[in-house]
Formats: structure tokens, C-alpha cells, sequence
């Protein structure tokens, strides 16, 4: 009778599993009990040919193995590991004492290397949460591991490796690489790394030849919308005629976003080690993401889900980023509606039979759209072929409840040969655009600093109005557009948030009349400027 | 005979000596009906022993108690009823056991016994 621990993800939450194992006499067999899905039940198989295929011996009796809490679903093959060194130790030959304490990680290939899984991250922090000082990871997910700190991580390339490091024999075959995160030197230059990027040579994309704000020529306005809802994490919509740099606008907005402080990099990391997509080689993603799903995407692609293992969506990629939808009006209706709970809660509730996932989303949106199907809009000298009709119901998809929540919408006009030679003079790198958005979110937060927010955007409309009420007449532009009919009182709240913004990008203590007036111009759409 | 019959043969006889030893009552040796054969029924004071015996030539091809699979677990069950209408005769408690033997390089058999398989 044996015990190891593991961990089950649901979700980016991560719960400890009892792996026991009792070997009894009777016919050889391995028996595995516990709410296992199909790919747990087939680690019967490859557990037993990689314990063998690492030269120990399989015990020729009868093996139950119990995952427990019995009740919470278990996917996947990371238990892999977990139940083999617990086969091993109750059949005597791993020390017992050398099983205590430790979480066990990793996927087993039939012969007997230790593959990395998704999710490494998140579950290795609910490991350190449950109290668990040692974690035994894949050698591949050790980097990823070692960001959680206080804890000592074992990266193991085979499983050979691993029994040997419990039986104590260090330095003998293959070497298991042990690293104190948090102490250790080891884990140190993981996170110096990510230093690095807010050091001197900050900016998302410090490299030539990356996409920078100032390719976006003759779209002065639009620019400047871009670096507003950077500055205050406003959501951003862009309207305008083929061609004229929506998407290229879109794309660039990464490289003004400041990096990520080190708690939201963890949680960025976390949700991408449970989706799969954390790019090799650095482990911890300091720079927010950026995420522009196509308009064909499926509900569960945008908010996550999935049947079986349930995997986080575009919104929750995008987390703490930029989420980006081209061609909004072409998502289908259910699509851009299941994207109201994560803008209004800043995360998803994947609910399945047998249990419900939670993924934090809580990211900037950009749409951009074509003022009419034909795509021609208006404003085009070759004219616009849809009957108004068809050019209403467009846009009218996007309007209501997903548009409502847009502070800042930016209209993108046709450009001239003449006004983009002209605009060249006056456009600004990112890195410039970007000292300045982090200096405005500098701001923000220090007025924050007392609250749970960090961004103007954040701010509930109840303390809007109570702790952050603009400057004496401010006011005045705002009612008068309420009387007209203009703006709702949700519309008011989103204004002063914006207005907010600019105080804070203009270095205003509070906002002025000049503030109001221009965020409401913003959230209008009638150009800035 | 061949040479996989004749291993069988002689993997039987040890087994049916270990069972001696053991102290059982050896009743019948590779009985067959229609659903197939016993390798040794024995009897345990008031209980029956249906007993399966595997023999292999070496440890190759894994342990001989790894052949003993569900379907021919209840194959075993079968047989046990069969053997009993067939006899007539009552116990308190039907057992099935499975004796695995391997031969080793000196040619002695190394013997396994499981007890209470199905």
C-alpha cells in the first residue's frame, strides 16, 4: 500500500489528487478506479511498458490503483508519472519516505521517458497551495514549474531519472535537474528574463522590423484612439472602409500596452500552459497577449469549452491583452454574445456535466467592421451599393449590448496620397506611444492604488461618481447630451472613465471640460481630435 | 507428441505433486465435456479445487499468470458447475486457482500459485 499526490486541473484551478495504490495477491492485472476518462484508462498500458522499459520490475499480482477525491473528473495523462511511482513504492522498491511531501507531473512514454503536459504552471501553484514542498515535473515544463515560488522542482527527463533521484542515488544515469524557485539561482534567471523587457530596453517588440505604430499613416485620429484605450484599458471599435488600416491599427496595439507586472503574467502564463500555447522557450509571458480569432470561430473557440477536457477561449487568451475581432458584424449573434458575461465579469463560467471550469478574461476588445457588407461605405468615391436597408441591419448586429459597452469608437476615412505624405511627419513610434501609456497608467494606478483597479475602465460607476467625479464643470457637456437624448446614464459613466484617461495622458489632476468634451466625442464616434 | 504438449503434460504432473504436497485430494486429472477441459480438480477438506495450470519454457513471454484472462476465468466458473452436475456430489465452497509454472535454465520449474481467482 503505497500513496503519491497529483493534481487535477479544472480549468486553470488545480485540485491535489491521492493516487493509492494497494498490490494484493491474485492474477496479474492493473485495475484503475477513480472517474478516469478514456485517456487515463489507456495509462494502464503505457504505464506498464515504461516501468519496464526503464528496467524495473512490474509486479506480477493484482494492482488497484484509487484516484482520490473519486467524485472530481480526471483527464488526461499527467497522472502518469503519479501512478507509477506509487505502483513502484507499494511494491517496495521506491523508499516511502521519498514519496512524501512530493507532487508527481508528467505524461510517461512507453519507453519510460516523461513527456510534458499542459497546465504545468497553474498546477504546480495549486500543488504549493496545498502545501506541498517538492514538485516532480517533465525536464521540458521544469522552467515553467520553477516560476511558482517556494518550491523545490525536480525536472526529470525519464522515469529512470526520477526513481533514481528517490532512491537517493544522485549522479548516477541520467541527472535530474533540481531547482529551489524562488531561492535557488536556478529559478533566478527565469524571471530576470522577464526583467529585462521592463528594463531600459523596454517595449513589446524592441526588435527592428516589427510592426510599429507609425505605420499606421493618415489615420492621426485613429492612432490616437489606439493609445487612449491602451493608457486606460477601454474597449475600442473601429469603423471604417477597406484599406484604410483598421487591422493594421489592431495589430499594433500590443506594442503600446505596457508589459505585464509579474501576478498578471502568471495568470497570463497559466492560461495559456492550460491551453497549450505558451511558446517554447520562455516560460513566463510577460507581454500581453494578443489574440484575433477569425470570424468563423465557434462559441466554445471564443469563451472556451470543449467536451472532456475543457480548454480556455480566444476571450480568455487574450486575457490582461488585447482581443481582437476583424469583420465583427461577419461573428455569428450567439458568438458576440457569449462575450457579454466576460465584459461585464472580466472572466468565463464554462459550466459541463460533472463540473465547471472558471477562466479569468479580462481583456481590452477591438472590432473593427466595414460600414456596410458591399465594404465600399459611403464615404468612396465608387459608391455604395447596398440598400439602406442592408447597410442597417449590418452594423445593426454589432449595435445593442456589444457596441454599448465600446467607450472609445474610432472612424477610419478614406486617405489621400497627399494627407498620407503629410501625416508622415507627425507619426510616432510605438516606443514613444508606449512611454506615454504607461506613464498615464502610472497615474491611474497610484490613484488606484487604494482600490482593486488598475485601470480607469475598471472603476465600478458607483465609485465613479463618489471618489473620482471630474473637475467643477466638467460635467456641463455631458448633460447637455443626456438632455438631447444623446447618451444614457451608462453612457455618462463611460464617458467619465475615458475622460479619466485623457486627465491622465494629459497629466491633469482631474478632468476638465476639455477632457469631457473630447471623451464624449470619443464614445460618439464622430472623430477625435 | 509435441514439444508444447509434452511441457504441458509435465508442468500438470508437478503441479498435481505440489497439490499432494500441499495436502489437497487430487479427484480428477484433465476432465472434458463439451465446454472444454480441467487441467486438476482437487478438493481442499470440504472444498473444491478447480485448478488451471499454464506452463512456459521461460519468462520470455511474460508470466504464465498473465495468460489467464476474463473470458477464460469464466470458462473456469463453467467447468465447475459442469464437473459438479456431472458428479453429484456437494461442497461447501467452490474455489478456482491457478498454478503458473516456469521452466529456468536448470530445468526446474518455478511454481506460482493463486488462489481464489474468479
Amino acid at each position: 500500500m503505497a500513496r503519491t499526490h497529483s493534481i487535477a486541473l479544472v480549468g486553470v484551478e488545480g485540485h491535489p489528487v491521492e493516487i493509492e495504490t494497494d498490490i494484493e495477491n491474485g492474477l496479474p492485472g492493473l485495475l484503475l478506479v477513480g472517474l478516469p476518462d478514456t485517456a487515463l484508462r489507456e495509462a494502464r498500458d503505457r504505464i506498464r511498458a515504461a516501468i519496464i522499459n526503464s528496467g524495473e520490475q512490474w509486479p506480477q499480482r493484482r494492482i488497484t490503483v484509487g484516484l482520490s477525491p473519486a467524485s472530481l473528473p480526471k483527464r488526461g495523462s499527467g497522472f502518469d508519472a503519479g501512478i507509477a511511482v506509487s505502483i513502484l513504492a507499494a511494491a517496495g522498491t521506491v523508499p516511502v519516505g521519498a514519496i512524501e511531501g512530493v507532487a508527481f507531473l508528467g505524461e510517461l512514454g512507453l519507453d519510460g521517458r516523461l513527456r510534458p503536459v499542459r497546465g504545468v504552471l497553474p498546477a504546480v501553484a495549486a500543488a504549493a497551495a496545498a502545501g506541498f514542498r517538492k514538485v516532480a515535473v517533465p525536464e521540458p515544463s521544469a522552467p515553467e514549474a520553477a516560476l511558482v515560488p517556494e518550491l523545490a522542482v525536480l525536472g526529470a527527463p525519464t522515469l529512470g531519472a526520477l526513481l533514481g533521484w528517490l532512491r537517493g542515488k544522485r549522479g548516477t544515469g541520467q541527472a535530474v535537474t533540481v531547482a529551489m524557485s524562488g531561492e535557488g539561482a536556478a529559478a533566478r534567471p527565469v524571471w530576470a528574463g522577464g526583467q529585462d523587457v521592463t528594463g531600459p530596453a523596454r517595449g513589446p517588440h524592441p526588435a527592428g522590423g516589427r510592426p510599429d505604430l507609425a505605420d499606421v499613416l493618415g489615420q492621426p485620429a485613429a492612432r490616437r484612439a489606439a493609445e487612449i484605450c491602451a493608457a486606460g484599458g477601454h474597449h475600442l471599435s473601429l469603423l471604417g472602409p477597406p484599406g484604410t488600416g483598421k487591422t493594421m491599427l489592431a495589430e499594433r496595439i500590443p506594442t503600446i500596452l505596457p508589459s505585464l507586472d509579474r501576478s498578471a503574467a502568471l495568470e497570463v502564463t497559466a492560461i495559456h500552459s492550460v491551453a497549450g500555447t505558451l511558446p517554447s522557450g520562455s516560460p513566463l509571458m510577460a507581454e500581453p497577449p494578443f489574440c484575433a480569432p477569425h470570424h468563423t470561430a465557434s462559441k466554445a473557440a471564443i469563451v472556451g469549452g470543449g467536451s472532456g477536457i475543457i480548454r480556455p477561449g480566444a476571450a480568455s487568451l487574450a486575457h490582461r491583452g488585447c482581443l481582437f475581432l476583424d469583420e465583427a458584424p461577419e461573428f455569428g449573434r450567439d458568438v458576440l454574445d457569449a462575450l457579454r458575461q466576460p465584459l461585464e465579469s472580466g472572466e468565463v463560467v464554462v459550466a459541463r456535466s460533472g463540473l465547471t471550469a472558471r477562466f479569468p478574461a479580462s481583456f481590452t476588445l477591438v472590432l473593427a467592421a466595414n460600414p456596410c457588407p458591399c465594404a465600399k461605405g459611403l464615404a468612396s468615391e465608387a459608391g455604395c451599393t447596398c440598400t439602406p436597408t442592408a447597410r442597417r441591419r449590418y452594423l445593426a448586429r454589432l449595435s445593442g449590448p456589444l457596441l454599448d459597452r465600446v467607450d472609445v469608437k474610432a472612424e477610419f476615412l478614406p486617405v489621400s496620397r497627399a494627407e498620407l505624405l503629410s501625416d508622415r511627419g507627425f507619426t510616432e513610434p510605438s516606443l514613444v506611444v508606449a512611454k506615454r501609456v504607461e506613464a498615464a497608467r502610472d497615474r491611474a494606478a497610484a490613484r488606484l492604488r487604494d482600490s482593486p483597479w488598475r485601470l480607469n475602465a475598471e472603476i465600478p460607476g458607483r465609485d465613479l461618481r463618489r471618489s473620482f467625479a471630474p473637475g467643477p464643470g466638467a460635467l456641463a457637456p455631458l448633460e447637455r447630451a443626456m438632455d438631447l437624448g444623446e447618451i444614457s446614464a451608462r453612457g455618462v459613466d463611460r464617458v467619465i472613465r475615458v475622460a479619466w484617461t485623457l486627465a491622465d495622458l494629459a497629466g491633469v489632476a482631474r478632468p476638465t471640460v476639455d477632457e469631457t468634451s473630447y471623451a464624449l466625442g470619443l464614445w460618439l464616434g464622430v472623430g477625435g481630435g | 507428441m509435441n514439444a508444447k504438449n509434452s511441457l504441458g503434460r509435465r508442468g500438470e504432473q508437478a503441479a498435481v505433486e505440489y497439490l499432494e504436497r500441499a495436502g489437497l485430494r487430487i479427484l480428477d486429472r484433465n476432465w472434458r465435456c463439451a465446454e472444454g477441459e480441467i487441467d486438476i480438480v482437487a478438493a481442499e477438506r470440504q472444498v473444491l479445487v478447480i485448478c488451471e495450470v499454464k506452463t512456459r519454457s521461460s519468462a520470455q513471454y511474460g508470466s504464465p499468470l498473465e495468460a489467464i484472462t476474463r473470458s477464460k476465468r469464466a470458462r473456469l466458473r463453467r467447468l465447475a458447475v459442469r464437473w459438479l452436475v456431472a458428479h453429484g456430489v456437494l461442497f461447501d465452497e467452490v474455489r478456482i486457482d491457478v498454478i503458473g509454472l516456469v521452466q529456468d535454465e536448470s530445468g526446474q520449474y518455478q511454481l506460482e500459485h493463486v488462489r481464489g481467482v474468479g
